[in-house]
């Protein structure tokens, strides 16, 4: 069996993080290829249900990262973001996620190594981790049809497959609709 | 109104009059004085320098005796008893963690409820519930109020306000009829411990506080500390060495004023035991302002 | 139905060394909805740029995702090639493969795996942006200035000279500030009035200029380029149209010896006063709770005797309101009063006095004539202590900052008085020397080289009164920490320069940030020094941080010109990256409950509310409204609301998803 490699998400502020991690990129530091990045405004732009969303599909990590508080270009984006983490950790825990999965940190524009050394930690531990695999079993689509139905709408056209493991994909395919039929969890 | 007493070391020996004072004067201010049983040293400023967990649990313990009796208030009269008894109450509130540490070495248990209580803190009270009328003879004369380090330091436990010019000495001596007179000295050094090591600087610093107060016109110097008293009265001789002149002018604790103005036995209040004779103008302020100079029977008297 | 073309980017050796952008085109070209993959060496430069313009008039697309590098670094270039070809700019996305991807990974497939991901990631993006348009404000070109100080007055100057509009408002009687109460200024000593009146008299011959004083700002509403400002004219009780500036009724005035502010309460003046002989307006004003008149019920006597009958004891405050485009802070600084140290005696010795009080006594129109004199028994000092940093950079006073300019005062002090009295001694005790500007150093050596002020490096443990002299006690860290004792007559603070007493509240109803020691804070400490996070405010002076008047001079320019610059357009051009409030048809109307989560999250107060109305006028309900003039596009708001009937274009809820769902 091939060794796991873990999917994580990051969820970055566009003034402090994406810079910082563009900053990396041009001091040539080498971390691991695992992250993929989707740049918002700030931090506090992320609500509970975009990291659901991530988790449920079959991410094995979650990462949020953004200004250092007291530095948010909006002055307290990043305060929101906190906050919400804070719940949203205590949310996960109930849901039986594993919140080793999840990772909130500051990186500056100037931390270009620090966000290398933030991502090689987080995907070394997800690695040890496992595969998040049983998650996204019990949770099925979190709600996505609202999307399909807009894009329907807005004559968007089909959306893309992605290359999530398939052992998540194919659990998606099967369960429509968070309440749906009662659902088998594997021990 | 019961109230825990912890005299401390020095009222036991050398402050002795201070003890003898506080006593004569409770029944009539309605204080009810229950000494701690068993009680033991607060560690004063050795303790706390050298070990830091001693420093604590000596202090601690006379909390918990106190606690256990069932005591809301405890009553020190030593500035720096009360120093460290305010200082380790607060510590272990704040610092939760150490509670179970100190307990463990003082083998008693300690939840802070006792409120540490200075004489001075205890006269103010007093002074605002009706101590005019309890007076037989208005202490009426010029006087010193010196509160030294102690009572001023730290600001957060501080039994006086106003680091630099407090006054709650003063405003017990107002109400039972003195006039504090406003001096520079109030809250310099004396000295401190090192009346015992250094007694040359002791003279130094102690002799500018008589200076001052004598210059200003004061008759009497009020103290409400063991050591301030000692420095004062007690090394009177070196300091009239130091600044080769005499200076006659008598130091007396708050106690003993407030006793003499509620008209106690000069005998009863330990008044005969300080070094410094104390003699007062028998004349009040106000008539001896309209007296004149050769009138005054102020003079330097030999020792 | 999305058409979208991906242009991938070699970037030389950057991104292909790393990166099989072969395999990357191949695979976006199995994007549902990408009708272009192509690839090129250099897509930023011209021919790459052409490639871009050229497939959306060919292919016709409706969505382009340059995968290159940063778009910190390149996505305005690329917005503008897709709107120069027709294509609205926002449609237009940059997928990172080089600062994210191929300069941080090694050669792989995994890293190709990213890249491919990163790409495919984007155009789900893509497929849901819609087009932005650039958001438009109206801008008022008139400008209100809060404070007539040195700061305000420049500022004020400078807008009115550019044609614009000036609305100055000054709480005190007269303006000049602080800068009016100096005899002389550092390094030149000038004569600060000298310097300062014909400025204050500009100012008040400006055409453009407006100016009220004795007035107050009572509210400000709006945002930038359509402020609503409310100003209190305070009753003089005289009418200023009539009035001649005389001065009869000052001379008469019955109610006497009121301490001056003025002369920081070394001198004094009568109930009905004109603050110095140079104020501008020379309108004498009545103090209220000082005029018997106001008290009980008698005198009127500058009624009686005023030769142009401009007298008028019933006058009330008036209210003015003005619409405004910007809004310059200068309300200026306070100083701390000789009565916050203990140590020097709580106030209690009249000779220990502050550093502007010491200004009066060395001002030639001051309560002693500029001569310098104890306050106490007004002889002359022999020996005058300075002490320097009297607050400042203390943390247990609570004020841990250095006022800058107490070092340049001091010196400047020093020898005023060495100037004024020969045979006098000065003393200086400090910590350090902070004489940075332009030939301050060399003025801190004249004082102590020609001028023989005795500098002593130590503080002031402290001062006491004995036969009537003041007794200073110092040490001397030079001379091994020796201890000093000097003998004074007059002992000057060069006490803390703080914020005023009122600079919260004034910056609450502002609706601007402040720090703990409630200076205003600025946008950004090194990059933008006189704009305030609050869009259309600016500032200059004191009243953001302890400062001279040379730089004082530079910031109010310094906002001037912002202001002037954003009156230089009828209108403002926002990027359109803003919030939304969504609405529907009747009879929902919109989503929103009106719970207001978002108002009061929003760092910019953009959110507003609006309310609904049926026909007949009656209301329906309330709901947010974000003011699009204001919005910084951040999209707290969106994530904080429960329905989620707020939006944020340009990262909106379905692009997000869609992003996510990519991955």
């Amino acid at each position: 069996m091939p060794s796991f490699e873990p999917r994580i998400i990051a969820f970055v502020c566009n003034w402090c993080t994406y810079a910082g991690a563009d900053l990396t990129g041009t001091s040539r530091i080498k971390y691991a290829p695992n992250v993929r990045i989707v740049r918002l405004p700030c931090t506090g732009r992320i609500d509970f249900m975009v990291l659901l969303q991530a988790l449920g599909q079959g991410a094995d990590g979650v990462m949020v990262s953004g200004c250092h508080p007291g530095d948010c270009h909006y002055t307290s984006g990043n305060y929101h973001a906190r906050r919400r983490w804070i719940l949203f950790r205590r949310l996960l825990d109930f849901l039986g996620v594993d919140v080793r999965r999840t990772c909130f940190s500051w990186v500056s524009a100037a931390e270009g190594a620090k966000w290398a050394e933030v991502v090689n930690e987080f995907v070394a531990s997800v690695r040890v981790l496992g595969p998040h695999d049983d998650f996204p079993k019990r949770l099925g689509n979190c709600g996505n049809e609202w999307l399909l139905a807009a894009d329907k709408a807005n004559s968007v056209g089909p959306l893309a497959a992605p290359a999530m493991s398939v052992a998540a994909s194919d659990a998606r395919k099967t369960m429509r609709g968070v309440h749906s039929q009662s659902v088998q969890v594997e021990p | 109104m019961r109230m825990g007493f912890f005299p401390g070391c020095s009222l036991e020996g050398s402050a002795r009059e201070y003890a003898e004072s506080l006593r004569a004067i409770a029944p009539l201010l309605e204080w009810e004085l229950e000494e701690l049983p068993d009680w033991n040293c607060c560690g004063a400023t050795a303790a706390h320098c050298l070990n830091h967990t001693l420093g604590l649990a000596l202090p601690a313990r006379i909390l918990a005796l106190a606690e256990s009796a069932g005591l809301e208030e405890l009553l020190v009269p030593c500035s720096a008893c009360y120093n460290r008894l305010a200082a380790t109450r607060q510590e272990l509130q704040q610092n939760v963690e150490l509670r179970p540490k100190i307990s463990q070495v003082i083998e008693m248990e300690l939840a802070g409820r006792t409120n540490v209580v200075h004489v001075i803190n205890a006269l103010t009270r007093a002074a605002n519930n009706g101590l005019a009328t309890k007076l037989k003879e208005p202490f009426r004369h010029k006087v010193a109020c010196y509160y030294g380090c102690y009572l001023t330091r730290p600001l957060s436990t501080a039994s006086c306000k106003r680091a630099e010019d407090p006054q709650e000495m003063d405003d017990v001596m107002r109400a039972i009829g003195a006039e504090p007179i406003d001096w520079a000295f109030k809250v310099e050094c004396c000295g401190a411990g090192l009346s015992v090591t250094r007694v040359d600087l002791v003279a130094e610093l102690s002799g500018r506080i008589i200076d001052d107060a004598v210059q200003r016109g004061a008759e009497a110097i009020i103290v409400a500390c063991p050591m301030c008293h000692s420095n004062l009265d007690l090394r009177r001789g070196a300091i009239q060495r130091n600044r080769r002149r005499r200076y006659s002018i008598p130091v007396l604790y708050v106690t003993q004023a407030v006793g003499l103005a509620l008209g106690l036995d000069r005998q009863a209040l330990g008044v005969h035991r300080h070094f410094v004779p104390v003699r007062l103008p028998e004349v009040s302020c106000a008539a001896r302002a309209a007296l004149t100079r050769e009138d005054v029977v102020h003079g330097e008297r030999e020792l | 139905m999305a058409r979208i073309g991906v242009f991938v980017c070699h970037c030389g050796e950057n991104i292909a060394s790393t990166v099989d952008t072969a395999e990357v085109v191949c695979a976006s070209a199995q994007i549902p909805g990408v009708v272009l993959s192509i690839d090129y060496k250099y897509m930023c430069s011209d021919p790459g740029q052409n490639l871009i313009r050229e497939a959306i008039g060919d292919r016709h697309l409706t969505g382009v995702v340059v995968a290159a590098c940063s778009p910190r670094m390149h996505e305005p270039t690329f917005r503008r090639a897709c709107a120069d070809a027709g294509l609205n700019p926002y449609r237009c996305e940059m997928a990172n493969i080089r600062e994210h991807c191929s300069w941080v990974h090694d050669k792989s497939s995994d890293a190709t795996a990213k890249a491919v991901d990163l790409v495919r990631m984007r155009v789900e993006k893509v497929k849901r942006n819609c087009s932005l348009f650039p958001i438009k404000v109206p801008v008022t070109k008139s400008a209100l200035v809060i404070g007539g100080g040195i700061a305000g007055i420049q500022a004020s100057l400078d807008i009115a000279n550019a044609g614009h509009k000036v609305i100055l408002v000054e709480r005190d009687p007269s303006i000049g500030g602080h800068m009016a109460q100096l005899s002389e200024t550092f390094p030149t000593l000038d004569c600060s009035q000298c310097i300062l009146t014909p400025r204050m008299v500009e100012v008040a011959q400006n055409p453009n200029i407006t100016l009220y004083t004795y007035s107050e700002v009572e509210s400000l509403t709006g945002f930038i380029g359509n402020f609503k400002v409310r100003i209190r004219k305070r009753a003089r009780g005289v009418d200023e149209k009539l009035c001649t500036g005389c001065g009869v009724c000052t001379q008469k005035c019955t109610s006497r010896k009121i301490p001056s502010e003025f002369n920081t309460g070394l001198g004094h003046r009568n109930a009905m006063y004109v603050p110095f002989p140079q104020a501008v307006p020379n309108k004498p004003v009545i103090d209220r709770s000082r005029c018997t008149y106001y008290l009980k019920g008698k005198c009127k006597l500058c009624e009686k005797i005023c030769p142009a009958k401009a007298v008028r004891l019933d006058q009330e405050d008036q209210i003015v309101e003005a619409d405004v485009g910007a809004v310059v802070v200068a309300t200026g600084y306070d100083v701390k009063g000789a009565d916050f140290f203990p140590e020097y005696g709580y106030g209690k010795f009249p000779d220990v006095i502050t550093g502007l009080q010491f200004e009066r006594l060395a001002s030639a129109s001051g309560p002693t004539l500029g001569k310098i004199k104890r306050p106490s028994d007004g002889k002359t000092p022999e020996t005058v202590v300075f002490i320097a940093c009297a607050g400042s950079r203390d943390p247990a006073k609570g004020i841990a900052y250095c006022s800058k300019i107490c070092c340049m005062y001091t010196a400047k002090h020093a020898m005023l008085y060495r100037h004024k009295v020969h045979e006098g001694k000065a003393y200086v005790f400090y910590m350090d020397i902070r004489a940075g500007g332009k030939m301050y150093e060399e003025f801190v050596r004249r004082a102590i080289e020609e001028d023989e002020v005795r500098y002593v490096r130590g503080r002031v443990s402290r001062v006491y009164e004995r036969n009537g002299i003041l007794v200073v006690n110092g040490v001397d860290t030079l001379l091994g920490a020796r201890p000093l004792e000097i003998e004074a007559d007059l002992v000057v603070l060069a006490s803390a320069m703080v914020a005023q007493k009122d600079a919260e509240s004034l910056a609450q109803k502002l609706r601007i940030s402040y720090d703990r020691d409630r200076f205003l804070s600025e946008a950004h400490p090194k990059l933008r020094p006189v704009e305030m996070n609050t869009a259309g405010i600016f500032v200059a002076g004191a009243c953001q941080a302890p400062k001279d008047i040379p730089e004082t001079v530079a910031q109010a320019s310094g906002a001037a010109s912002k202001v002037i610059g954003l009156f230089s357009r009828d209108e403002l051009s926002r990027e359109p990256v803003v919030a939304r409030v969504g609405r529907n048809a009747a009879p929902l109307f919109s989503s929103c409950m009106g719970c207001f989560l978002c108002e009061s999250a929003c760092p910019y107060q953009a959110i507003e509310r609006e309310e609904i109305r049926s026909r007949d006028g009656s209301l329906l309900k309330t709901v947010a409204r974000v003011n699009e003039g204001v919005c910084q596009g951040c999209g707290t708001c969106v994530a904080l609301c429960r329905s989620k009937s707020i939006d944020l274009d340009g990262f909106s809820h379905e692009q997000v998803f869609a992003e996510l769902l990519a991955v």
